[in-house]
């Protein structure tokens, strides 16, 4: 293999695990920075848009579309779970773990009973390339690109943007907020939305290339709290850092030993790095600051 | 209230008291399978099998003029619901046989608790071989049906350098040793091997080791839904390789949910699948449809969990008994055969396995299926060749290539 083709390997190896943990974690890393909800329904999110995505396929949307329409459902869920559930919750953390653990128990074996067991997907869109002996999938591409579009997004979204401000406003003291007019409740219920529509977005984008089953979220799981645990309570300062962090990590050791090594590898630098950093690289990079 | 509780009390007390069974008592069939989970796809095809076959059994009288009662538990592709239903089914429900499990790593977990109450099971999925243990009947496929039909036909097919990725737990770890081996026996190379941990579902870097390797075939033994999106994947980078496979196809019937042409050039040995083309495969589609008729597919596993329900039953009218031990006499004649959906089978006296007419399914680029190949009436003579003999002695173990039975 010439030097070329090793080096493009090697960018597309890395690009295709940062988008995985990036975008596994970046819903997560909304609900739980920005309101502190440790949300285990994630996963049922993801499956959530994933579905929704066949399904707008299967209707005649094309894929794109689709996609949007699916993320869009995961958020308008998203939005109906905090206003019954979540928002009941706010003081009690741990309460709110177990309540959203019940949220993704009901939601797939709801699934599994409405729509069986499996479900037929729709097919990895654009074909391949060569380079050198070795032939790469377009659409992982879109994934990587996905990717850093949804983290420069957020920062928009979250730092020049009225809302943005309203909800950092509101995280940080929600009584001094509400006291200047913030409609806080609003605001939660908004939050929580996008970090729902994200998770649906993850889906979507993902379901071509994987299997639909109604436990399709338990695989994106793994990596999105670990990339948030490594990251920190910070989307931008703390899950992109972090990805790229894990993202080395995994896609060298799976090139030079397999899956095995890059899951035990992936792990041994979560413990390390929380041992060594731990609030995360958030913390580690705001200590300055502070 | 209390008065019922009672008079049930008593009722109860009379009937264990009896002893000997009523004409009419039930016979209880334990039956654990995942009907949700990782495995659920491929598994509740197992349980409407089997009440399919309960249903037409209970019609013609049922077994020996006992009507079957079935006690159905979901154990959710989780290692620990089996342990725990398996307590419940044995002790509480007090089962006469259980029809259980479908991943290795489940058996492995049940089957000291059904050593501990000496109990009867049977394990209807295609496995890596090798259990001796007079406690179980395997109706799945063996390697040695599977592979050592498979593997040198694709060598002399494709070219006789080999690349195998399988799930990372003793199925996958115990079936890639069985591949290694018939690969060197038959003069090939294994130019790569990767494991996979269950769960993992993206695959980039394993498609990528795989095109460095430059392999003739891929033998793929992934199992889970989880891991089935290796396909989807393989065929979006164009790798392009045919590939081999004991456990795809013949379980989680990919071809189906699959868009073409992602599984396209794939080969699988299998004892059934729907879409063989023989009368009686035809007649127990038709009936399997007739009583579900929103099945997705009709797998290996629900053909030989149905299999299992009428060899239990000729098992029981023969030796007119329940129990174990009568039960093992009878296969120790030889004759426990059946024509079932796939055609003539019997169950092998030293191992308690199955011998099965081996079909090898070939997926078309639109997913149809054609069978290049059928071995007629393979035999599970692997375990009984090395040494294991339960009509002489039960050493409750699994076996493998390196670690086969001590011959005395």
């Amino acid at each position: 293999m010439d030097f070329v083709t090793t080096l493009v390997s090697s960018a597309y190896q890395f690009g295709d695990a940062f988008a995985f943990l990036v975008l596994s974690a970046c819903g997560l890393a909304v609900i739980f920075g920005m309101m502190g909800v440790i949300n285990l329904a994630h996963g049922e999110f993801i499956m959530c848009g994933a579905y929704m995505t066949v399904f707008a396929v299967n209707w005649g949307l094309p894929l794109p579309l689709a996609i949007i329409v699916g993320s869009l459902f995961a958020g308008l869920v998203g939005m109906v779970i905090e206003r019954l559930v979540v928002r009941r919750l706010y003081s009690r953390p741990l309460d709110s773990i177990l309540a959203t653990w019940g949220v993704s128990l009901i939601a797939s074996q709801g699934t599994l009973i409405l729509f069986g067991p499996t479900m037929r997907g729709v097919g990895t869109p654009l074909g391949s390339f060569m380079v050198g002996s070795l032939s790469f999938s377009y659409y992982r591409l879109v994934l990587m690109a996905t990717a850093i579009a949804v983290l420069l997004l957020l920062y928009l979204v979250f730092n020049k943007t009225r809302f943005g401000v309203l909800a950092r406003a509101t995280i940080q003291a929600p009584h001094m907020a509400s006291a200047l007019g913030v409609d806080t409740n609003r605001i939660y219920t908004l939050t929580f939305g996008i970090g729902a529509a994200l998770a649906g977005l993850t889906g979507g984008i993902y379901a071509p290339t994987m299997t639909m089953i109604p436990t399709m979220g338990t695989t994106f799981i793994m990596e999105a709290f670990v990339t948030v645990v490594v990251g920190g309570a910070d989307v931008f300062i703390g899950t992109a850092p972090a990805a790229v962090l894990l993202a080395v990590v995994k896609a060298s050791l799976t090139s030079w030993q397999g899956q095995l090594a890059g899951q035990i590898g992936l792990l041994l630098a979560v413990i390390i790095t929380i041992r060594l950093l731990p609030k995360g690289v958030t913390g580690f990079i705001l200590k300055g600051r502070v | 209230m209390t008065s019922r509780w009672l008079q049930a009390g008593t009722l109860a007390c009379a009937f264990a008291v009896s002893g000997a069974a009523f004409a009419a008592d039930p016979i209880k069939i334990g039956v654990l399978e995942d009907q949700s989970g990782d495995f659920a796809a491929a598994t509740i095809g197992k349980v409407h099998a089997i009440e399919l076959a309960a249903e037409e059994i209970n019609e013609a009288g049922g077994i020996a003029g006992r009507p079957i009662e079935l006690v159905v538990y979901d154990t959710q592709s989780d290692n620990n619901r089996y342990q725990e239903f398996m307590r419940r089914v044995l002790q509480r429900d007090k089962v006469d046989v259980v029809f259980a499990g479908f991943s290795s790593a489940s058996r492995e977990a049940y089957r000291p608790i059904v050593n501990q109450f000496d109990g009867l099971a049977f394990y209807n999925n295609q496995y890596e071989g090798g259990v001796c243990d007079a406690n179980m009947i395997v109706t799945g496929a063996v390697p040695e049906q599977q592979f050592s039909t498979l593997i040198p036909w694709m060598m002399e097919k494709y070219g006789n350098k080999v690349y195998t990725i399988a799930a990372d737990y003793n199925f996958g770890q115990i079936s890639a040793e069985w591949v290694r081996n018939i690969v060197k026996e038959n003069g090939g190379e294994m130019v790569g091997e990767e494991f996979i941990p269950l769960g993992v579902s993206q695959f980039s870097q394993t498609i990528q080791n795989i095109q460095n390797a430059k392999p003739a075939f891929v033998v793929t033994l992934l199992v889970g839904a989880a891991q089935a999106s290796y396909y989807e994947q393989a065929a979006s980078a164009n790798l392009g390789l045919p590939m081999a496979s004991s456990v795809n196809v013949g379980q989680g019937y990919e071809h189906k949910r699959f868009t073409p042409p992602s599984l396209g050039d794939m080969y699988v040995t299998t004892n059934y699948i729907e879409e063989v083309d023989t009368p009686a495969s035809k007649a127990f589609l038709e009936k399997f449809h007739a009583k579900y008729p929103n099945e997705p597919y009709v797998n290996q596993e629900a053909a030989n969990s149905y299999i299992a329900m009428n060899l239990y039953k000729q098992m029981v009218e023969r030796a007119n008994s329940t129990k174990r031990d009568d039960l093992r006499k009878v296969i120790a004649e030889g004759d426990v055969c059946f024509d079932g959906p796939s055609g003539n089978v019997c169950l092998d006296p030293k191992s308690q396995h199955m011998s099965h007419t081996i079909y090898l399914a070939h997926v078309n680029k639109d997913h149809s299926i054609d069978f290049p190949k059928v071995w007629d009436n393979i035999k599970p003579y692997w375990l009984g060749d090395e040494g294991c003999d339960l009509t002489q002695s039960d050493p409750d173990a699994q076996y493998t290539p390196s670690n086969p039975p001590t011959k005395q």
